[in-house]
């Protein structure tokens, strides 16, 4: 069985890639270029150590966004609320950073803790309207992520948290000082961010949290069957809250690294579109750990590698239709293997009930 | 006690058919549209019911409506439509490349071809496949993002466009109505107390109507009378409410998904078109700007009915609107809100219903300080307006809404 779910694992998202792969292929055939040369022109392009680099940055938060959907998916809940928590954890996060002065790992620290508090108090909204108000999460998190947005845009006007540096037209918060910025470490004519290791703690506490904790258990009960965890004492809306809080939480971490390492202020460049993304890593790793940084990898590193495809008059917005097309057959194939799955022990549970049936009847006979 | 119960729910069902009997509903529309004009008066905020704003409400409000319209055929049917935003940008992008080809007309026709095929993919999806239908609509909404992208760097920049926006294509014919319009402009003219008011606003959705719009707007009606008149209507919420018993009652639910589905990505891929080719000339990327999603909170705020979404976009688009074209006179629609809320709490009273009323009176202090101490709303909690609105009518009325039971939930043939 274990053996099978694992076989399952890894078949599927391949699958899911090949058939993107194929779609992209036929859509490049379409366009007159000889699709193989343009693979292998990303390949070459995207394992460039110059871009490898940034593509690992971009991986560390990716990889944050898919835990925090996954911590959301253990629960069945859907987080799509991951934007606007990440916009509140690092706009938070940079303008509480740039006010106070602290001795240099405290500093930092402290911007993590408060760009976690804000992701998390945003997902609570989301959390209280879904226990106590009965709010569907999918379209309370859509509003809120708008209503993030503005609230942020809001506050970075020039008289209230923002400013304006000169010669830029960007609207940005103060700046870190230096206490509060995170080293970078130098390979390959690029700098990575030294974040790189929280997102490997990140993933590993979420591993420890879900498998070998108390907490963990029963948030995969409540997950697996709300009413079979309430009725063996689990505290399940609680459960479903805390969960969502939690999902948050690292929501919350996403631009951090960005912030700590390279920008260290707030902008409204800070990218969006962190929460389709951080599902989508989610279902492609199916939840595991080590899953979500492979499928993290696989996006940043066909974001970075698209703009070359400019050069042979191909836009490259193709990878946005790629990714989408790997979300959709990972789910179908998912989708699919699930109801094998179900067919195989319907069968099993099936065949396993004549044979019964035969043997009581042979036993009928005996007796007689 | 059970007198007291007796009373609450007397006093309960007077107010429900208050907001019932049509005559009574023209008079309290008559009465806010007096409260807007005392409003004017007062604060000199002349924008709020000048033709200008509501033929800007009207053009605002047409896309929300459609996609609306799309969204509640989809959850009436029990399949809830996250991709209606994707389903706008096909809309946008089909209306102005055909359109430029081949004319407005086609344009328009394109589409609703390809909305059509677009709901018909999230059909097959959620109904076929069976896959969590919020994947599927998000996947819709980044794949239709990415393939206009895409699909503008190749056909664009070689005729005149760019990137990121279509060369223009010709819009669609407008007029204004005969005799009415003119004659509504002259009264509006003469400035009298509020019957000027209701001449200009009513002048400002009478002239230069484009023809789509009368039909966008008659799809209001037929979305009603589809719903509640015909057997298909009756198939469909049957199909979201119970898609189990429906199918035992030899109702074929998936096919009803299909085609509700379907439609609901034409509607919306139509609004998309609106946008293109009557609102602007042109197709520019991020055009649709959340409107799918905006979409799908009239849904709720309109309680799943037609009437509602219809008043929902109009709400919406008239804030829209009001921030486009005067942002001061937002807090002047701020003071008209608590003299409302004030009034409403006076009627509670008067029906002895302490608890709303002390609410109500609560909302109308707030608007009043609140337009006392501000000068301006900024834009960006406009712009927002119909996200909060959203959140609060499901915090707080959510008693009161009635969503098809089984929408979201997976439905496979056969199964539980």
């Amino acid at each position: 069985m274990t053996k099978s779910r694992l076989f399952w694992g890894i078949v599927a998202p391949t699958a899911a890639i090949l058939n993107s792969l194929l779609f992209v292929y036929i859509i490049l055939k379409l366009r007159g270029v000889e699709p193989i040369e343009m693979f292998k022109l990303m390949i070459s392009y995207g394992f460039d150590p110059r871009n490898l680099v940034s593509e690992i940055n971009q991986t560390v938060a990716y990889y944050m966004a898919g835990v925090a959907a996954a911590i959301g998916f253990k629960m069945l809940l859907f987080n799509i609320g991951i934007d606007g928590q990440y916009r509140m954890g690092a706009f938070f996060g940079a303008v509480v950073g740039a006010a106070v002065n602290l001795p240099p790992v405290l500093h930092v620290l402290l911007i993590i803790l408060v760009a976690m508090l804000a992701g998390g108090v945003w997902a609570a909204i989301a959390g209280y309207l879904k226990v106590k108000r009965g709010v569907n999460e999918v379209i309370s998190n859509i509003m809120l992520n708008f209503i993030a947005a503005a609230i942020i845009a809001f506050l970075l006007s020039p008289n209230l948290l923002g400013s304006l540096p000169e010669g830029s037209q960007n609207l940005q918060t103060k700046p870190i000082p230096a206490s509060g910025q995170m080293p970078t470490i130098k390979a390959f004519e690029g700098e990575i961010y030294t974040f790189f290791f929280i997102a490997i703690v990140v993933g590993v506490g979420y591993w420890i949290m879900l498998n070998k904790t108390i907490f963990g258990f029963n948030l995969r009960a409540t997950g697996l069957s709300f009413r079979a965890a309430r009725a063996s004492g689990v505290n399940a809306p609680g459960m479903i809250f805390i969960t969502t809080v939690l999902s948050g939480a690292i929501a919350g971490l996403v631009g951090i690294g960005t912030l700590l390492s390279d920008t260290h202020s707030y902008s409204m460049a800070f990218p969006s579109g962190y929460a389709f993304t951080g599902l989508a890593l989610a279902l492609l790793g199916r939840n595991h750990p080590v899953g979500i940084f492979f499928a993290a990898f696989l996006w940043s590193f066909l974001e970075r590698s698209a703009p070359v495809l400019e050069f042979e008059g191909v836009p490259p917005e193709i990878v946005i239709v790629m990714q989408g097309t790997i979300v959709l057959s990972i789910v179908i194939a998912y989708e699919v293997v699930a109801r094998i799955n179900l067919r195989q022990q319907q069968r099993a549970v099936g065949s396993a009930n004549t044979e019964n049936q035969n043997s009581q009847a042979e036993q009928v006979k005996e007796t007689k | 006690m059970s007198t007291n119960t007796n009373s609450a729910k007397k006093s309960g069902s007077k107010t429900k058919s208050f907001f019932k009997s049509p005559a009574r509903v023209t008079l309290l529309i008559a009465g806010i549209f007096l409260i807007i004009s005392l409003v004017e008066v007062i604060t000199g905020a002349t924008d709020i019911s000048s033709p200008g704003t509501s033929g800007a409400t009207l053009r605002f409000a047409i896309p929300l409506l459609m996609a609306g319209l799309g969204g509640l055929w989809a959850e009436r049917a029990g399949v809830i439509n996250i991709g209606l935003e994707g389903m706008m940008i096909v809309g946008t992008w089909t209306a102005a490349w055909f359109g430029y080809l081949h004319g407005p007309v086609i344009g328009i026709l394109a589409a609703a071809f390809f909305g059509l095929a677009s709901g018909f993919f999230h059909a097959i999806m959620t109904v076929k496949i069976g896959i969590d239908q919020a994947v599927s609509g998000l996947a819709i909404n980044l794949i239709a993002a990415g393939a206009a992208r895409y699909l503008s760097g190749i056909f664009f920049p070689p005729v005149g466009g760019d990137r990121t926006v279509s060369p223009p294509v010709d819009t669609l014919p407008s007029f204004s109505i005969p005799i009415i319009a003119p004659i509504l402009k002259s009264i509006d003219e003469k400035e009298i107390f509020f019957v000027s008011n209701i001449a200009g606003l009513l002048y400002g959705v009478t002239k230069e109507l484009s023809v789509v719009t009368v039909g966008f707007l008659l799809l209001v009606p037929l979305t009603s009378w589809i719903l509640w008149r015909s057997k298909f209507g009756l198939r469909m919420r049957f199909s979201g409410e119970n898609p189990m018993a429906a199918e035992s009652l030899g109702i074929n639910v998936y096919r009803t998904r299909y085609i509700a589905i379907s439609v609901s990505g034409m509607l919306a891929s139509l609004g998309g078109a609106y946008l293109a080719l009557v609102a602007s000339s042109v197709y520019r990327e991020g055009q649709t700007a959340g409107r799918g999603f905006i979409g799908l909170a009239t849904v709720i705020f309109g309680n799943w009915k037609p009437s509602g979404v219809f008043a929902g976009s109009i709400l919406f688009g008239f804030t829209d609107a009001i921030r486009v074209r005067q942002a001061e006179s937002v807090t002047a629609l701020i003071l008209a809100a608590g003299f409302v809320a004030l009034l409403l709490s006076i009627f509670y009273t008067s029906s002895r219903r302490w608890k709303p009323a002390a609410s109500y009176f609560t909302i109308g202090l707030v608007a009043l300080w609140i337009n006392q101490s501000v000068e301006t709303i900024p834009q960006e909690f406009v712009t927002v307006f119909p996200n909060v609105a959203t959140l609060l009518v499901l915090t707080f009325l959510a008693q009161r809404l009635t969503p098809p039971a089984m929408a979201g939930m997976p439905y496979r043939r056969g199964s539980e």
